[in-house]
């Protein structure tokens, strides 16, 4: 039975538990006062794991004070996390107080908490910050014994991990005898996670504990009964077969990929559940009281499915979830294999999980993914510098909380694994952003919101800044949303702007399970009224996009090129890639297929690469660059782990040109720097690291004046002082999502005098993923006002030159619609997610006939 | 860069591809919405330290215009300085330039509702509108007379082939010109929107800057929009 000690043993015993191998290591690790990582497939029983050393440990020395502090990624996860431990705590009646603090908690249960804290508390890292900016931070962490990061997998390389590791950095200076705890899900690459947990920033110091990996999951593919579709990421086809499976079972989770997509298939759904089978829906855009309804319906076990989004994807332990509905490609093993493992939490018994593809490439990747899975393989991406947008908000936290020495907290940020490398010049840099803006010309220095005295420490010159700080504070970016609300009824959610300003009073649109009608906008609320005719659109969130891993594409690349392979596909994928072959041409492994072909008023060129997202993206920014010069007018592009997609005013007509290698040789840096990704990549620097405010609900300011100015200072900043810090954070953070270009210098090499050009008069089967997938880039180049002179030409011609206001004008120029809302971006196509985002990816109006 | 004429009041007036306006008989250039010192004001009032170089960009785009209209006369149509202590907070160098810029030209501030009061030392005479013969110019229009006004930083969204491309625009009807914002930091508010529709009620013609030239488009009539479009938009 271990080495538990009593009451431990007995409660364990009483329960038929025996503790499991990683419970107790981590218990001796811990009374070797060393940290440690503990990385153990979901069901593991993780949570109890990192809680035990301390509950022993305030059992054998009872004593007052903060003793362990344990940080999550989700408030619900803490909160629940808190419900699950009094139980034991009051069974084996352990002197020990746990409470939580989020950003739910009440302003009078804070202040006790700061007055009297508990043994335990569970927090987030947003709120653990705001703790550390508090003068009696010192006196509140001095005496912690532990911290304990769950979920570690899911926080470190993050920009909220860069936060959490600047705060575990404070806490090693203010508590360094604190040991750390690190609960994983299983990772490719544990490595980086024990740096991230580590006093020093360095892996070797953290203890690295493996939990045996539970019983194979069992994983099975389902395809609808009728077509199999030929595009898109719903799955829709398939709602009768998940319907069954959800009958034969007691509690499914239908994970699904998007909001638009859990809205889709919830409806699906209940279009079939004649039963009417308790079935919920959960995502990050219904309201918190709402989730809280379905998330405790849940646990009582009241509910016999709940689709959801990755909103469910970390921790909540239900227990009693014996199937998981996988809709759509999973997009990445691990994510795959954390979500398959959210049925039947226990390590014993196999997880039992079914995929269900929603359109032919989606099966390839699918099989893809299971034979991945069967060869243990697991992807992630390496890990990143910190962000100095992150620690421009951390040197204004850290300020706040009191006076500082530069070469102190320097030296402490550098303990913080994110940030072993960060230069000193960089750090300066950051401190000076923060002090008045840190320009060359020194125009802000009354302004200032720092002070040095005569020993160098620096002080906060007045409480605004705190103030600011606390308004401001946190990583997360989100698009701009307006509130969806009945009229006369509560809210509903939140749909993000662009989205509603794409609506007209009358237009139907799903959203929380329900169909609704617009009926206008009041300030920045998004009213609607029960019942819409029609056939409804469906929200579509640019926000929340599933990034792709990079490690399918191999995979799916061996899979396409050789035909034997195709034995394992089902008949209709076969049929597909057959239908590419008549219609196009199957990329061939020794070669670079290269189809164009016009579509919706633009030239597409799509390109076979499989060398992975990064290296698309690069590539695209190159690819573009070349079509600017040679005339054809590039708008965008869009890279996925298998092709480039790039689209045009004017055909591509020399496409070998296009693929020389000498394409390295052009001068990307402008030319990069006007993209969308570039601008993008600012406007979040700029809002974290406070630069421009954050979008509060209700604020006067709205989103879009902030995506605005955001835009505007970037150019003026780029043109006046290209090496401010803001600009150098905005590279680097940029230069992540690329590749090195050395590797494109390969492809091209590769591919020189093997490119197969072909001119279709269409989108070929292939091809069709690629042009529904998310996150098209835009590229700033002359085919704007190339287009804009053949509108203003088209109308000229079509009046004949006749009188500016004559009547008959009105009439010609019915077209010309002017929107009001999608207008915020100079000198570039039009609301760079509305205009593409209709283009390629319309909103589905048939979900009545799929 | 050409520039487009347009007849108001049976007078020639030229839009010019930078959101300027040059009237070549009475050698007149009007500039709207230049909010000067934008920049200095989010780090006094909020602490923000947004990019002090706005007033330099503005002035930097003010300057090849002087050049080549060689204007008598500048008319700031309103909100030249961001608030009202803006002027106060020009950078001794941009100060400078400014000045330098303005050596010759009789300048007129015409008042608005960010600067209500006179740019200090600054040359030139403040006006709450200026009347040149038949034309008046004035902040925020409205007015029963052939006018030229600013104040609304008007932008519009041109359909394309391939989808829309929105730019800052010049709106015109037969009796008033509404001139784009010039500052660095100016935003931008959609010709559909009532405040500007309301002041062209039987339709007007937009015209969209672009790098070298302007893009003539009409606009509907606010009728039309109204059935068409979504109504007020949050700004």
């Amino acid at each position: 039975m271990g080495t538990l000690p009593e009451p431990f043993a007995g409660w364990f015993a009483a329960r038929g538990w025996t503790p499991r191998p990683h419970q107790l290591a981590l218990l001796a690790a811990a009374e070797a006062g060393e940290s440690a990582l503990l990385v153990a497939p979901t069901g593991g029983g993780k949570t109890l794991a990192g809680f035990l050393p301390s509950l022993i440990d305030l059992h054998r020395a009872p004593r007052p004070g903060l003793h362990t502090l344990y940080v999550s990624p989700l408030k619900a996860l803490a909160v629940d996390i808190a419900r699950n431990l009094t139980a034991p705590v009051a069974g084996m009646g352990l002197p020990v107080r746990i409470e939580t603090r989020t950003g739910d908690t009440p302003p009078n249960r804070r202040a006790r908490q700061r007055a009297d804290p508990p043994h335990l508390l569970l927090t987030t890292p947003e709120s653990l910050t705001l703790l550390l900016t508090l003068p009696e931070a010192r006196a509140l962490f001095g005496g912690l014994a532990a911290v304990a990061v769950d979920e570690v997998h899911a926080l470190a390389g993050t920009k909220r991990g860069d936060q959490l590791a600047l705060c575990l950095s404070r806490l090693g200076t203010l508590a360094p005898q604190a040991r750390r705890i690190g609960l994983s899900a299983t990772v490719a690459h544990p490595e980086p996670l024990r740096a991230f947990l580590s006093p020093t920033g360095r892996a070797a110091e953290v203890r690295l504990i493996e939990a045996r990996g539970g019983a194979a999951p069992e994983i099975s593919l389902l395809l609808p009964e009728g077509e199999l579709p030929w595009g898109g990421h719903m799955g829709l086809a398939s709602a009768p077969e998940i319907y069954r499976r959800i009958r034969a079972a007691r509690v499914t989770i239908v994970f699904v990929n998007t909001r638009a997509q859990a809205e889709l298939i919830f409806q699906a759904l209940w279009r079939l559940n004649d039963e009417t089978l308790p079935i919920a829906l959960h995502h990050g855009s219904l309201t918190v009281e709402q989730r809280r309804k379905v998330e405790a319906a849940m646990a009582a076990g009241k509910l016999r499915a709940v689709v959801a989004t990755s909103s469910l994807d970390l921790g909540i332990d239900w227990g009693a979830v014996d199937q998981v509905i996988q809709v759509g490609a999973p997009k990445g093993v691990a994510r795959l294999l954390q979500r398959v493992g959210r049925a039947n939490h226990r390590m014993e018994e196999p997880s039992r999980a079914v995929l269900v593809p929603a359109s032919r490439f989606e099966v390839i990747e699918c099989v893809a993914a299971l034979r991945a899975i069967a060869a243990g393989e697991l992807d992630g991406d390496p890990p990143r510098p910190g962000g100095l947008d992150v620690l421009a908000q951390h040197v204004l936290a850290m300020a706040c909380h009191g006076p500082f020495h530069p070469d102190e907290l320097y030296a402490e940020v550098t303990r913080a694994a994110p940030y072993a490398g960060l230069s000193r010049r960089d750090f300066d840099d950051v401190l000076r952003f923060v002090e008045d803006g840190g320009y060359a010309l020194r125009a802000y220095e009354r302004f200032r919101r720092l002070f040095r005295d005569a020993e160098g420490r620096i002080h906060l010159r007045s409480q605004r800044a705190a103030r600011q700080l606390r308004m401001n504070l946190g990583t997360i970016v989100e698009a701009p949303v307006l509130k969806v609300r009945l009229r006369g009824g509560p809210v509903l959610g939140e749909v993000e702007e662009w989205f509603v300003s794409t609506l007209s009073p009358g237009d139907g649109f799903l959203f929380a399970g329900q169909a609704l009608r617009f009926e206008g906008l009041e300030g920045l609320t998004c009213l609607v009224s029960r019942g819409a005719g029609g056939e409804p659109r469906v929200p579509v969130y640019a926000g929340a996009r599933m990034p792709l891993s990079t490690r399918l594409a191999a995979r799916v690349r061996e899979i396409i090129h050789d035909p034997r392979r195709w034995r394992a596909l089902p008949a209709a994928v076969r049929e597909w890639l057959a239908l590419q072959r008549r219609c196009s041409a199957l990329p061939e492994p020794d070669g670079l297929l290269v189809e164009t072909f016009p579509r919706g008023g633009r030239w597409f060129l799509v390109a076979y690469c499989f060398e992975g997202r990064l290296a698309h993206q690069t590539l695209g920014m190159l690819l573009t660059r070349r079509m600017e010069r040679m005339g054809y007018g590039p708008l965008g592009y869009l890279a996925t782990d298998y092709v480039l997609a790039a689209w045009s005013a004017f055909e591509p007509e020399a496409v070998e040109a296009l693929f020389e290698e000498d394409l390295l040789g052009e001068d990307l840096e402008e030319w990069m720097a006007e993209s969308s990704m570039l601008r993008r990549t600012f406007r979040n620097i700029a809002t974290i690291a406070g630069l421009i405010d954050k979008r509060h609900p209700g604020a006067e300011r709205s989103g879009r004046q902030m995506s605005m100015s955001a835009d505007l200072i970037y150019d003026v900043l780029r043109r006046h002082e290209p090496d401010h810090v803001l600009l150098r954070a905005t590279r680097q953070e940029a230069a992540a999502g690329l590749t090195d270009v050395a590797r494109i210098a390969r492809l091209l090499a590769r591919a020189r005098g093997r490119i197969r050009h072909l001119r279709l008069d269409r989108v070929s089967p292939l091809a069709v993923p690629a042009l529904i997938e998310h996150g098209q880039e835009w590229v700033a180049g002359g085919a704007e006002d190339a287009l804009l002179a053949e509108a203003a030409a088209l109308v000229a011609e079509a009046t004949e030159g006749a009188e500016l206001f004559a009547g008959t004008l009105a009439a010609v120029t019915g077209r010309v619609r002017l929107r009001p809302g999608v207008v915020d971006r100079p000198r570039r196509p039009r609301a760079e997610q509305a205009g593409g985002a209709r283009l390629l990816r319309p909103a589905p109006r048939r979900i009545g006939r799929s | 860069m050409s520039a487009a004429p347009l007849h108001l009041a049976g007078e020639r007036l030229m839009l010019d591809p930078s959101g300027a306006l040059f009237w070549p008989a009475r050698r007149l250039l009007a500039v709207a919405d230049l909010h000067l010192e934008k920049g200095s004001h989010f780090a006094a009032r909020g602490g923000r330290f947004v990019p002090p170089y706005d007033t330099r960009e503005t002035l930097a785009r003010l300057a090849p215009l002087l050049r080549r209209y060689r204007p008598a006369r500048l008319v700031a149509l309103g909100d030249s300085f961001h608030d009202a202590e803006g002027h106060a907070r020009l950078a001794p160098a941009d100060a400078a330039l400014l000045r330098r810029l303005l050596e010759g030209v009789e300048v007129v501030w015409v008042l608005g509702n960010h600067d209500p009061a006179a740019p200090g030392d600054l040359p030139g005479r403040a006006a709450a509108e200026w009347q040149e013969g038949p034309v008046a110019f004035r902040h925020i229009g409205g007015g029963a007379t052939p006018e030229v006004s600013g104040h609304f930083h008007p932008r519009a969204t041109a359909p394309t082939r391939c989808g829309g491309v929105t730019r800052p625009c010049f709106v015109a009807d037969a009796r008033r010109v509404l001139l784009p914002a010039f500052g660095a930091y100016a935003g931008g508010l959609d010709v559909g929107d009532p405040a500007i529709a309301a002041l062209f009620p039987r339709g007007a013609r937009l015209f969209l800057l672009g790098r070298e030239r302007l893009y003539s488009l009409p606009a509907p009539a606010p009728r039309r929009a109204a059935a068409g479009a979504t109504g007020t938009a949050p700004r």
